[in-house]
């Protein structure tokens, strides 16, 4: 695990890649900083400027991660890790390590930023610094769904593009699910439409069409025969449940000011759920060749 | 040392190779031989683990390749297709990288680097990027990349193809060095390549065993089917004539020439010192023999008759991996045309 992550690291920059990322990360800080902490009417919540980064960091971190396996299996250097000694799990989780050093980086200038402001204002260190840790969490989120669909691809481009459209629809997926009406027909409806794409989804990474079809029917029946129990509960459960599920809502607690261990759980969650199905991906090519 | 138990490999209704089953024993260097798209680098790949076969096991040294993947993987040293090597990297960084990722200590791995950098002659290219070297160093540094660790299995797959005629004869003098202290096992689908530096070749077409032998034997084997060409100054009934007094001869094929001369072309068993029997045989009956040529069978068309002849001829039994029930004499019919494109080299 050690040597693929030096390895990966070096790749990082031995690349302009990782540079790119250190100095837009920065670039991005500087300027919100600038704009909201030392404007003409100054605002010492630096938590704030986090907030508006998150957007930098879903388009970025996207970039960060195509490469690490499209690349690889288009150079065919994929043979190589694969007859390593080494599993899979070490694989992966020696990519998903450099990149979140990569992540790690900016951040860790990012730190004195609070402390510079602290010698000017009241700045609520604990709400900035726990902001700081989950927008770290969030890195680490975006950056597992990016190692996973660059597993799935052969083309970093497209790598990049699947994992930017993936984050920029969890970004906006509570907004879109608050503009749907209330009602629990519309909920519904909505949770009907979520269960078939997530068939499609299936049936585009498993390629058998019996399970996703089972899988799909299932969850429908389950569905309608919930509704019809508790038709009451489905008021505006659609954008509650989507919320709940949106990384960026669950960072935006911190950036409220409340340090809640289940939302550090449910990053930790996603980030492991997704190496853990990278690390699937990678096996089930070697099935497939 | 490797066994390779009834491996069968399908990609979707297509089976890559077929129920193929092989022991590669210590110290030999095996050529895996077969034409384009025969499942050389489909085995290969299984044989190193990097794909997972539809059914059959392999094991290296007792070791599952799936069940102790870690322990049997340390024992090999595979160079696939293309080298897989990182373009960004020096030689020297690439090879440290591999050595670190094969688990050598610490202490050795500078050792070994320098071992593998030796062998396979990157001395003045150690530290230039990958990147910028050319074809054939990068082919280098594959195989430096497979020395790493010293395995005791080294599989190379095709490890001369886009390589010149000088780098081949290096690489070719390398696989030999190495014989001496590593089981090296390679592909190719030019005889002549491997030829010359296996001990014993292993011959699949369209994914199933043909043929496992040493080259010597194949040969053996098939120089059943080497004829003697003769022009005779006479006619059919008088070559017959002459021939009667002969034994062990295999059919005869007789063509009358425009000039009154008659040519024999006449098939004759192995290590079977014949010339001078003819010889003597047409000059106790008066009848002299103007031209008189042997021509034997190469390995070359064994290759080519087991790799493509049979497939013609529709048996699909060839799959047996018995080779000396398979390598039956082919019909005369293909013995003379082989016996005849011999003769237009000549």
């Amino acid at each position: 695990m050690k040597a693929i992550f030096q390895n990966e690291l070096r790749t990082y920059f031995s690349t302009v890649i990782g540079y790119a990322y250190i100095a837009v990360m920065l670039l991005g800080v500087a300027f919100f900083c600038g704009n909201i902490n030392l404007s003409s009417t100054p605002l010492v919540n630096f938590e704030v400027v986090l907030s508006y980064m998150t957007f930098i960091l879903l388009i970025l971190v996207p970039i960060l991660t195509m490469r690490t396996f499209a690349e690889e299996r288009k150079q065919k250097t994929d043979q190589l890790l694969y007859s390593l000694p080494l599993s899979m799990t070490e694989i992966v989780m020696g990519k998903f390590f450099a990149m979140l050093l990569v992540i790690l980086i900016p951040l860790v200038v990012i730190c004195i930023y609070p402390l510079l402001l602290g010698m000017y204002g009241q700045v609520p260190y604990g709400t900035v610094y726990s902001t700081l840790f989950a927008f770290f969490l969030l890195g680490a989120c975006l950056g597992s769904i990016g190692l996973f669909i660059s597993s799935l691809s052969e083309s970093m481009v497209l790598a990049a593009v699947l994992s930017i459209v993936a984050s920029l629809l969890i970004y906006y997926m509570s907004s879109l699910a608050i503009s749907i009406s209330t009602s629990a027909l519309s909920s519904l409806i909505a949770f009907s439409i979520a269960i078939l794409l997530l068939g499609v989804v299936m049936r585009i990474l498993t390629k058998s069409t019996p399970i996703s079809l089972l899988f799909t029917a299932v969850c429908e029946c389950v569905l309608v025969g919930a509704y019809l129990l508790w038709e009451n509960h489905f008021v505006g459960l659609f954008a509650s449940v989507v919320k709940s599920l949106s990384v960026f809502e669950r960072f935006y607690t911190f950036v409220r000011g409340q340090f809640d261990l289940s939302n550090i759980v449910f990053f930790l969650s996603v980030t492991v759920i997704f190496l853990f199905m990278t690390v699937q991906s990678l096996e089930k090519r070697r099935w497939n060749g | 040392m490797i066994e390779v138990n009834h491996l069968t490999k399908t990609y979707g209704n297509h089976n890559a190779i077929t129920d193929l089953t092989f022991q590669i024993e210590e110290g030999k260097i095996y050529g895996l031989l077969g034409p384009n798209g025969a499942g050389k680098s489909t085995t290969m790949n299984i044989m190193t683990g990097c794909l997972a076969p539809t059914s059959g096991s392999v094991t290296i040294d007792g070791l599952d390749i799936y069940e102790d993947a870690m322990e049997a993987k340390k024992k090999i040293g595979y160079l696939p297709e293309l080298p897989p090597v990182y373009l960004n990297l020096t030689p020297l960084e690439y090879l440290t990288f591999v050595a670190k990722a094969k688990g050598v200590k610490r202490s050795e791995i500078k050792d070994q680097v320098a071992y593998a950098i030796a062998a396979t002659r990157l001395e003045n290219y150690s530290k230039r990027l990958i990147k910028n070297l050319s074809k054939g160093y990068r082919q280098r540094v594959g195989v430096a990349q497979a020395l790493i660790g010293n395995p005791q299995i080294i599989i190379l797959d095709e490890p001369t193809v886009g390589l010149d005629p000088l780098q081949i004869i290096e690489i070719r003098d390398l696989i030999r060095d190495l014989g001496k202290n590593h089981t090296v096992i390679l592909s190719s689908h030019i005889l002549s390549e491997v030829r010359s530096v296996c001990d014993h070749l292993i011959i699949i077409a369209k994914g199933k065993l043909v043929a496992n032998d040493t080259p010597e034997n194949l040969e053996r084997i098939f120089a059943a089917k080497s004829t003697v060409s003769i022009v005779v100054d006479g006619t059919q009934a008088d070559c017959e004539k002459a021939l009667s007094s002969i034994e062990n001869l295999g059919p005869v094929l007789y063509t009358r020439n425009s000039d009154s001369t008659t040519t024999a072309v006449i098939s004759i068993a192995p290590d079977y010192d014949i010339n001078k029997k003819i010889f003597f045989a047409f000059s106790k009956a008066q009848k002299p023999i103007l031209s008189m040529t042997n021509s034997h069978v190469t390995l070359e068309d064994v290759f080519l008759e087991l790799t493509t002849e049979k497939e013609s001829f529709g048996q699909p039994e060839a799959a047996d991996p018995q080779a000396e029930s398979i390598l039956e004499p082919a019909t005369s019919e293909s013995g003379r045309s082989v016996a005849e494109t011999e003769e237009h080299h000549q």
